[in-house]
């Protein structure tokens, strides 16, 4: 036997038993979604309508939901689908990845088309033909708003870039975006950004309490706030020779990015531990039920 | 030694984070927090707002970054229902729409069943809208052009909460729980900026050092990352003590994997250069 189908065989015998293990020893099992019914309108007396939502079991109603149970375990094969790759590449890893593509392709495509085309194009365009159709709670009153003709044209113009010839024309709405978005970016730019930044620099270097006395912190805060922002802005600076004080301050500049650039690693090590460790928590706790912490299952 | 070291398999490093993270997990023994001056801020404002006061809670992210946002998201809206603010929920995310239906259900619907909070008199979910920044900005003027119906296509003009509701202007606060574009960076430069619209954020971790310039000035306070989170769910603990409880506290129960992951990564880093120094000193002797 291969080295490699040897560790595969363990670690899924060893799982196998644990999971075995843990459906016999623990007191209520482990690996079930619970629900309860709530009325989704509960104080009509004519909407009879009912929702399922989330129960902790042994509460008046809670019962194992099939489908959410079905869920929570494609979600956990799934979660250790994708930390597998940690030990190398396999086929688990990527069924695992061609479906979140997959999922998340098409989740964001039906939500765009009935959100953006039906939602607003179409209802904007045709109100009385999607209030029959997919938009009962629309407007009697609403009438056809024959702007919307325009993206629809634009829209059509764009996807014209499938057609075998007359690729040209999907240039002009591609064109109008290009355009219409700099100039969007340009003004917000200069006001966030720019000019909004340049005010936050206009600090006191020594900052004077309002008993009269100078607050040393903030004055130093404020004064390496200045030094920061100038000897970066120096470094990028390239009309001059950076040698003597200009390349003194430019090299303080460095230093300052370098920092920048180890605290934007750090918070991203922290992000990523933050994401490992809710995994680790769904596997634990909503999976194995090992631990309890939210109190989801106090019998 | 050095050679085993200078050769170690790096899966041996991902077994020893795997259980530097899943011990404390396992030990459910979190560590204190204390919020900072920029996490208290939020808390502060969301505290002292008037009782009712229109807050729009723009959660854009997707389940991706739940576990390192839904901490904070929780801790916010649970402030604000315990302040019996007027809520208005949205998302610029196609898939952070069932995360708003989520946290509506569990805390807004089950954890405050008691305060009978009503959606369309005391919560409102416009839902998600496709166009990106092209939302902030036209609702900076005009909401309805925006979201003319509501997440279940009641026409705002019925809905009473938005009857009087024209724009971003008549919010008293924005809360936007941002994982990248469109997010934090469009709240401050077409609602914040513009308008002087009172934003708080709370963002990824990767996200955050580009949202610290705005702070104060353009923003109110950022809550960075799962600490940020832990930090809000320990002020709201010390001001509502009934939230001291651990059932509260998602996110001060992450920071204990986040100690031990840093400290082993920490070592692993002063062991690399240990080994890079102590090779150089062998190179020199031969």
């Amino acid at each position: 036997m291969k080295r490699e189908t040897l560790i595969w065989t363990v670690l899924f015998v060893a799982g196998g038993l644990f999971l075995v293990y843990r459906g016999l020893t623990a007191d209520h099992g482990f690996g079930k979604s619970y629900v309860k019914q709530v009325r989704i309108n509960p104080e009509s007396q004519t909407d009879l309508r009912i929702k399922y939502v989330n129960s902790r079991p042994g509460v008046a109603g809670a019962e194992v939901s099939l489908p959410r149970t079905v869920g929570l375990w494609l979600s956990a094969f799934f979660t250790l689908a994708i930390f597998s790759f940690l030990y190398r590449d396999n086929m688990f890893y990527k069924i695992a990845e061609s479906v979140f593509v997959g999922v998340t392709a098409a989740y964001v495509m039906a939500q765009a088309f009935w959100e953006g085309i039906v939602d607003r194009l179409l209802a904007g365009l045709t109100p009385q033909l999607m209030r029959g159709w997919a938009l009962p709670d629309l407007k009697a009153t609403q009438e056809p708003n024959y702007v919307y003709l325009i993206p629809l044209v634009l829209g059509i113009m764009l996807l014209w870039r499938l057609a075998p010839r007359g690729g040209w024309i999907a240039r002009w709405p591609l064109a109008f975006i290009v355009g219409t978005f700099a100039g969007v970016k340009l003004i917000s730019f200069l006001q966030a950004d720019f000019v909004s930044q340049i005010r936050s620099t206009i600090v006191p270097l020594v900052v004077v309490t309002a008993a009269g006395s100078i607050d040393i912190w903030a004055s130093l805060r404020n004064v390496g706030l200045i030094f920061g922002v100038f000897s970066c802005l120096t470094y990028f600076f390239f009309s001059v020779p950076h040698r003597g004080v200009v390349g003194r301050i430019s090299r303080a500049g460095v230093w300052f990015l370098m920092i920048t650039f180890g605290a934007s690693f750090a918070f991203t090590v922290m992000g990523r531990i933050a994401l490992f460790a809710a995994r680790l928590e769904f596997l634990f706790d909503d999976w194995l039920w090992l631990i309890d912490p939210k109190g989801k299952r106090l019998w | 030694m050095l050679n085993l070291l200078k050769n170690l398999d790096r899966r041996w490093i991902f077994l020893a984070m795997l259980l530097a993270v899943s011990g404390p997990i396992l030990a459910q023994r979190p560590f204190p927090e204390k919020p900072t001056k920029l996490v208290q801020d939020v808390f502060d404002y969301v505290e002292n707002l008037d009782e009712g006061s229109n807050v729009l809670l723009a959660l854009d992210y997707a389940p991706s970054s739940d576990g390192e946002l839904a901490p904070m998201a929780t801790a916010l809206i649970r402030h604000c229902c315990l302040k019996r603010h007027k809520m208005f929920f949205m998302t610029l995310w196609p898939d952070g729409l069932p995360l708003l239906g989520r946290n509506i259900e569990n805390i807004l619907q089950t954890e405050f069943a008691s305060l009978n909070l009503k959606e369309g008199v005391d919560y409102v979910n416009f839902g998600y809208n496709p166009a990106r920044e092209v939302v902030i900005i036209v609702m900076g003027t005009n909401l309805r052009k925006m979201y003319p119906r509501d997440v279940n296509g009641t026409d705002l003009d019925e809905i009473p909460l938005t009857a009087n509701i024209s724009s971003l202007q008549d919010m008293k606060l924005i809360i936007n729980i941002s994982a990248g574009y469109p997010g934090m960076k469009e709240w401050v430069q077409y609602a914040a900026s513009p308008h002087n619209i009172k934003l708080a954020v709370g963002s990824t971790a990767v996200q955050a050092p580009q949202a610290y310039p705005y702070y104060p000035n353009q923003m109110l306070g950022l809550l960075a990352a799962i600490k940020g989170g832990a930090e809000y769910e320990a002020a709201l603990a010390a001001k509502y003590p009934q939230y001291d409880d651990p059932k509260f506290k998602e996110g001060i129960r992450r920071m204990a994997p986040q100690f031990w992951a840093h400290l082993l990564i920490i070592g692993l880093i002063v062991l690399g250069n240990g080994i890079y120094f102590a090779e150089r000193l062998q190179r020199g002797r031969r």
